[in-house]
């Protein structure tokens, strides 16, 4: 699918540059994949028989890559995203109630993008934050000691 | 001048350390003093964080759990000059129990020195074990490395002496070193902390790794899920590189070694380290059948040395010191210090590095003071998700490859995740099935199709149908996925599921559903 400011000509100039980044590097379909999605926030349908050419890889490698990788979206997320663990030391921790108290609040379950795109939740196995659970990482940054009744690192600035 | 250390490790930071490190410096410029802040790696109480420390006359004296808020009231009352009398005081950190308990031979610098700099690494003992390898020339190193009895600390346990003669031995026109910093097992994050704490350690031992079998070129792979982790490896390399540590002619010893992060994508399976062979060479990270070892045809078809964090962070000090100064700590087959992570329901959780030998009840109970919750403590998990549930009746058990082996557990990379009363072991059990499932490579039948299934057999026994039946399909097919699974995800992942079924029977009994977990 093809969405706002990442037209088909404009992806394929972008993969090329990002391919270029990478020339000298074995095996860098991972890399030039995570630039791409550093780039647009997903990584376009479009992009994959561009970097099968550029790579010389048939785009069933390419797909079969992108496909196997819980990191990789096919379309944009949420204005924020917010990865929650919901790993057996943050369970520990209480970590489901965390998780339920902050699908309640947001109104949206983990996994899903919020109704107005404001936020994505997503599951996360383990940030290594197990002695200071339950944690999260929120736009890459991480949080800890959560509770039901502390959840504000969770959530967007000016938010009830 | 006044200096201060305030942690920059993800443990820290996700509790306020960066707004700590703010407003100390903006408090000392408007009282007009000079201060030096250095962003170390934690010492890995993590209770205490964020643990701000100030140089004083008489060693680094701390100020425990400090809010940025507290700053001006902290100073005030004569923080720089390490003055008692305010609660957040701890006095010097390494009197505190928790890490005179310690031995500490891998993490003797972190949360100490600052890691960005080469120089406060090698002032701490760093690049000892580089010089000594170069006089014992590659097969000494190999030698020294079997002698030290170390094992590899992923999870699996071998000798790690082996496998680096193994790679020594093949000839190839090239060969790699990798390090495998997927710490993906809930429960750990000591590969985590060193990286963020000590990253000067990981390159030499990789550099080391690279000596000793005759490869060029190290990868370092590490999980998506540690960004500051990249980031801080990444700075450390840089700095290695420019300062002639890393690259055509390293440390001036005619020695060619490049090192080159790679980010994982979130697939807990590239842990495994075929799998991560296949991530690096940008395939979908599915396992590979053994034979060939990797240490015969591994990255790029090239022989390939693959070794966790803790293991190529232990070889500078098996160099510097001597094989047999490593292997006089432990016990039994288990020679030298395993750092062990203290996490879940516990008070003291956090990194704690000793010989092998110390039991599971002692760790909870004596270093770990219980849980944090107050409530008593039903069930310890070690070794991360695929690691066995363990009661209290088993708390006797000797920290130690063997010792858990024989009680049908396993140490794993060394976590310990500590349950109170309220824990479902039905729903862990479940868990455990689940998250086979969503991890699962795809390649095997009984990991692939049997961690569904399971799911499946585990709800029905807890909707209570046909209960006896279900209980022994369960173990019938957690025997399939045990014997006939590829790799450690498939084939252990029976051990949470049957460890619950025969330590918490009562929880799969019709009379369950004490209370929803937690």
């Amino acid at each position: 699918m093809d969405h706002e400011g990442s037209s088909s000509a404009s992806v394929a100039q972008l993969c090329r540059e990002i391919v270029a980044r990478h020339a000298d590097r074995e095996g860098a379909l991972l890399p030039i994949l995570q630039d791409l999605q550093a780039a647009l926030g997903y990584v376009p349908a479009g992009a994959v028989p561009e970097i099968a050419r550029a790579l010389n890889l048939t785009r069933a490698e390419v797909h079969g890559a992108l496909s196997f990788y819980h990191d990789f979206r096919s379309a944009p997320a949420g204005r924020r995203v917010v990865k929650l663990c919901q790993a057996e030391a943050c369970q520990a921790r209480g970590g489901r109630r965390v998780t339920a108290a902050l699908e309640r609040r947001l109104g949206v379950e983990l996994g899903a993008t919020s109704a107005d795109g404001a936020v994505t939740l997503e599951p996360v196995y383990c940030l290594g934050l197990c002695a200071s659970g339950p944690a999260a990482l929120v736009e890459g940054r991480p949080v800890a000691r959560l509770a039901e009744d502390r959840l504000e690192p969770l959530l967007a600035e000016g938010m009830p | 001048m006044i200096r201060v250390f305030v942690p920059g490790d993800t443990a820290a930071v996700a509790v306020g350390a960066d707004e700590v490190a703010v407003a100390l410096t903006a408090t000392a410029r408007g009282r007009g003093l000079g201060l030096e802040l250095v962003r170390t790696g934690s010492r890995g109480a993590f209770e205490l964080e964020p643990l701000v420390e100030v140089e004083t006359a008489t060693g680094r004296i701390g100020y425990a759990r400090v809010a940025a808020e507290q700053v001006p009231a902290l100073v005030a009352a004569g923080m720089f000059e390490g003055r008692p009398g305010h609660p957040a005081w701890i006095g010097r950190p390494e009197d505190l129990a928790f890490f005179r308990g310690q031995t500490r031979l891998t993490f003797a610098r972190c949360g100490i020195v600052d890691p960005v700099s080469v120089e406060a690494y090698r002032a701490a003992g760093g690049w000892r074990g580089l010089a000594a390898a170069l006089s014992l020339g590659p097969q000494g190193v190999v030698d020294a490395i079997k002698a030290s009895g170390l094992r590899g600390r992923g999870g699996a346990g071998f000798p790690a002496g082996i496998k680096w003669a193994t790679v020594a031995a093949a000839s190839a026109p090239r060969k790699f070193v990798i390090c495998n910093a997927d710490e993906g097992d809930s429960g750990t994050f000591a590969d985590r902390m060193l990286m963020e704490g000590d990253p000067f350690l990981l390159i030499e031992g990789m550099v080391l790794a690279g000596f000793a079998t005759g490869a060029e070129k190290g990868y370092l792979y590490i999980r998506s899920e540690y960004p500051l982790a990249v980031r801080a490896m990444q700075r450390a390399i840089d700095a290695a590189y420019a300062a002639g540590l890393l690259g055509a002619d390293v440390a001036g010893a005619g020695i060619r070694f490049d090192l080159e992060v790679r980010v994982g994508a979130g697939a807990y399976v590239c842990g495994e380290e075929t799998a991560l062979l296949e991530s690096i060479e940008g395939k979908r990270g599915q396992v590979r059948a053994k034979p060939p070892l990797p240490a015969h045809q591994g990255l790029f078809g090239a022989p390939t040395l693959i070794n966790n964090v803790l293991t190529l962070a232990a070889v500078p000090f098996i160099l510097a010191e001597g094989a047999k100064a490593y292997a006089d700590y432990g016990m039994g087959r288990s020679r030298g210090t395993m750092p062990i992570q203290l996490a879940g329901d516990i008070r003291h959780g956090g990194l704690f590095e000793t010989a092998f030998g110390v039991t599971l009840g002692q760790l909870i109970d004596e270093i770990g003071g219980g849980t944090l919750s107050g409530r008593p403590v039903r069930a310890a998990q070690v070794g991360g998700p695929l690691g066995a549930y363990f009661p209290r009746a088993l708390f006797d058990t000797p920290f130690d490859y063997e010792a858990f082996a024989a009680r049908g557990g396993l140490i794993g990379h060394g976590g310990v995740v500590v349950f109170n009363d309220t824990v479902d072991l039905l729903q862990q059990a479940r868990f455990a099935l689940e998250f086979c499932a969503v991890e699962s490579c795809g390649k095997c039948t009984p990991c692939r199709l049997g961690s569904t299934r399971g799911v499946e057999v585990v709800d029905r026994i807890a909707a209570g149908q046909r209960r006896e039946a279900n209980l022994a399909l369960l173990q019938d097919l957690c025997e399939t996925m045990k014997l006939g699974s590829l790799c450690a995800l498939g084939g252990f992942t029976p051990y949470p599921v049957m460890s619950a079924l025969t330590h918490f029977p009562e929880d799969f009994s019709p009379a369950r559903r004490p209370e929803p977990a937690e």
